[in-house]
């Protein structure tokens, strides 16, 4: 137990408390000063603030916390599976419940929560990894299945500060808008990048029994490609931008662009009409 | 979805026999269609015997025996290197095609040869444990018969069922005449011709093939053949990509000058099995391989079409689509 944690557990107990660290740092965070923050600190039962603060431990801290809760839920997993496998690099070990998923490992008990749970059923790409260099579904995979294997995810690819050149043109291209689908998005853009350098036919090769060294991609093979990660926020133009770029090593030209005083002039004009013609009704 | 007991098969033997003795047992290979179902509480196995790590990989060239000369793909092979092995790049590029049809680069990646024919079908009421389904479920009627049936079969449906097969690598397979392998409980092998594999649903919709419990697929071979230069595999569908077939036909030609030798027609999402077009490939057999005929062939298939309420838009789709992938065959893949 972390000594964070024991001291949480004093508060519990004395409404008179000394702020923690955490706790001033959460309520700076929150925007709660002065005599609001002793009303907000009354108000507030002490068991619930430990839980808002616990959010906001260091990492080390939540870590260790989440260590303790897996032993405690050990003992109640049914048809435990021991397995060891490689991620991003590190080796982890870990007993899972025979259901749970690679997904749920990844998110739940590795707190490697880039990888999203879109549909849960393999029909998103959301969850999208690189299992031995081959991007994968972790929600129809196994984590029981994955012993001896090496996971890349979405934390794996950047190297330190310096962005994988595939998350770099995503964000100059603007690949996305809510973000949901980005993290599988890019995960199989960089296994596509692979396929396509071993030559690898996808159903809109024109002949696939040729087999060229290495494939340039048109616009139509790359969105063929990918079709397997559904983007509802429809940023498929930029997602193809991104990889393009990548791909061919050449810039590719951004095909938006701010509306200027023609198309704004435009607009206006129109709702013009529409206006006049409300009138004539 | 429900537990079950996990355990990692090292030899096929030992596999087969513990699936064998347990008929709640099921094997696990890419588990892309299975782990699915469990989700889905429509399959509810107590055991899965995980067999990924068994020697069942290869893809050859048959060197003795009937099929010398063809292939053997192992049923543990994954999909997407099935599709992109230079023997059946060059060779059976049919296969390489319908294979690529399916799923995504993600789901080819896990998805073994073996499981893609072992696949259930994708009908709605199926998949949902609220409706009646007697394939989930034999004796609770059919939901689909007078249901939304927009996606379901033409042909060989019984009002037991109308669910279509949904693999497009199976519509390549029985097209190339392949034979699927098994091993059985006892140590016992026996290879099943592709037509016999797969099932219509007469009055028994829950067994979708002809394999027995506990029985493994060890490998599939195709014979070899002469249709590399004149095949294709057309796949209509309501999205570009990424969805199941409404109608799909997998064609294959052997000329001499304009006559046709042989030719072999397929066509997927429009029956409980991959469906043979046995009338049109008939009709076309020693004929000129003109437009016109190529029609006759496809009306020759579809006249036997028995649609149903929302699906009868696929007896027409599905005669063009005879007739443009038997056009597209003999370009080369051309349209």
């Amino acid at each position: 137990m972390t000594s964070d944690r024991k001291e949480f557990e004093l508060l519990a107990k004395d409404e008179d408390r000394q702020i923690l660290a955490d706790e001033e740092r959460l309520l700076d965070e929150l925007g709660v000063f002065g005599e609001a923050r002793r009303r907000f600190l009354g108000q507030v039962s002490s068991a619930g603030l430990s839980v808002l603060a616990l959010q906001t431990l260091a990492e080390q801290n939540a870590f260790a916390a989440v260590g303790e809760m897996e032993n405690a839920v050990l003992a109640q997993i049914e048809n435990a599976v021991k397995v060891a496998f490689k991620v991003n690099g590190a080796e982890k070990s870990l007993n899972v419940d025979s259901r749970m998923t690679l997904l749920d490992a990844l998110r739940e008990r590795m707190q490697l929560t880039g990888s999203k749970k879109g549909c849960d059923h393999g029909q998103c790409g959301a969850c999208t990894v690189i299992v031995d260099g081959r991007r994968v579904l972790s929600c129809l995979t196994l984590a029981a299945t994955c012993a001896g294997k090496s996971v890349t995810t979405i934390e794996g690819l950047a190297k330190g500060d310096e962005l994988h050149p595939v998350q770099a043109a995503f964000i100059k291209h603007d690949g996305f808008q809510c973000g949901y689908c980005t993290p599988g998005q890019i995960c199989s853009a960089v296994a596509l990048m692979n396929e396509a350098k071993n030559g690898e036919a996808s159903y809109v090769t024109a002949d696939v029994r040729q087999k060229p060294r290495s494939l340039q991609l048109s616009d139509e093979e790359i969105r063929e490609r990918m079709s397997g990660n559904i983007c509802r926020c429809g940023a498929y133009p930029n997602i193809v931008a991104a990889i393009k770029e990548v791909h061919t090593g050449k810039d590719v030209a951004q095909t938006w662009q701010f509306a200027g005083e023609n198309e704004t002039a435009i607009f206006e004009n129109e709702s013009g009409k529409e206006d006049a013609q409300n009138e004539t009704v | 979805m429900r537990p079950f007991k996990y355990t990692r098969a090292n030899d096929a033997v030992n596999a087969v026999q513990i699936v064998a003795a347990n008929m709640r047992s099921k094997f696990l290979a890419g588990g892309t269609n299975l782990i699915d179902l469990m989700k889905e509480d429509v399959m509810r196995p107590d055991e899965l015997v995980d067999i990924t790590r068994l020697n069942f990989t290869q893809i050859k060239t048959i060197s003795d025996g009937a099929n010398k000369g063809g292939v053997t793909i192992g049923g543990l092979a994954k999909n997407t290197d099935t599709a992109n092995h230079p023997l059946i790049r060059q060779n059976f590029p049919l296969l390489t095609q319908a294979i690529l049809a399916g799923a995504s680069g993600q789901i080819r990646n896990m998805a073994t040869n073996g499981g893609n024919l072992l696949q259930r079908t994708r009908c709605s009421y199926f998949y949902d444990t609220a409706m009646p389904c007697n394939k989930r479920e034999p004796g609770t009627g059919c939901g689909a018969l007078e249901g939304i049936n927009r996606m379901h079969a033409i042909f060989g449906w019984s009002r037991e069922c109308v669910a279509v097969h949904p693999s497009d690598m199976c519509i390549a397979l029985v097209a190339l005449d392949a034979v699927v392998n098994v091993q059985g409980p006892k140590g016992q092998t026996r290879a099943i011709p592709f037509a016999d594999f797969h099932r219509l649903p007469e009055n028994n919709p829950e067994k979708d093939t002809n394999l027995q419990h506990g029985e493994l697929i060890t490998s599939i071979e195709i014979p070899k053949n002469n249709f590399a230069g004149k095949s294709y595999y057309l796949k209509v569908r309501d999205r570009a990509s990424y969805a199941f077939a409404l109608v799909s036909v997998a064609a294959a030609l052997e000329m001499e000058g304009n006559r046709i030798k042989q030719t072999r027609i397929a066509m997927g999402g429009v029956a409980h099995k991959p469906w043979r077009a046995m009338e049109a490939e008939k009709f076309l057999a020693d004929k000129e391989a003109t437009e016109a005929n190529l029609r006759a062939a496809a009306d020759a298939e579809m006249r036997n079409a028995k649609p149903l309420e929302h699906n009868k838009f696929k007896v027409e789709l599905g005669r063009r689509a005879i007739v443009r992938a038997l056009t597209q065959a003999m370009n080369g893949g051309r349209v």
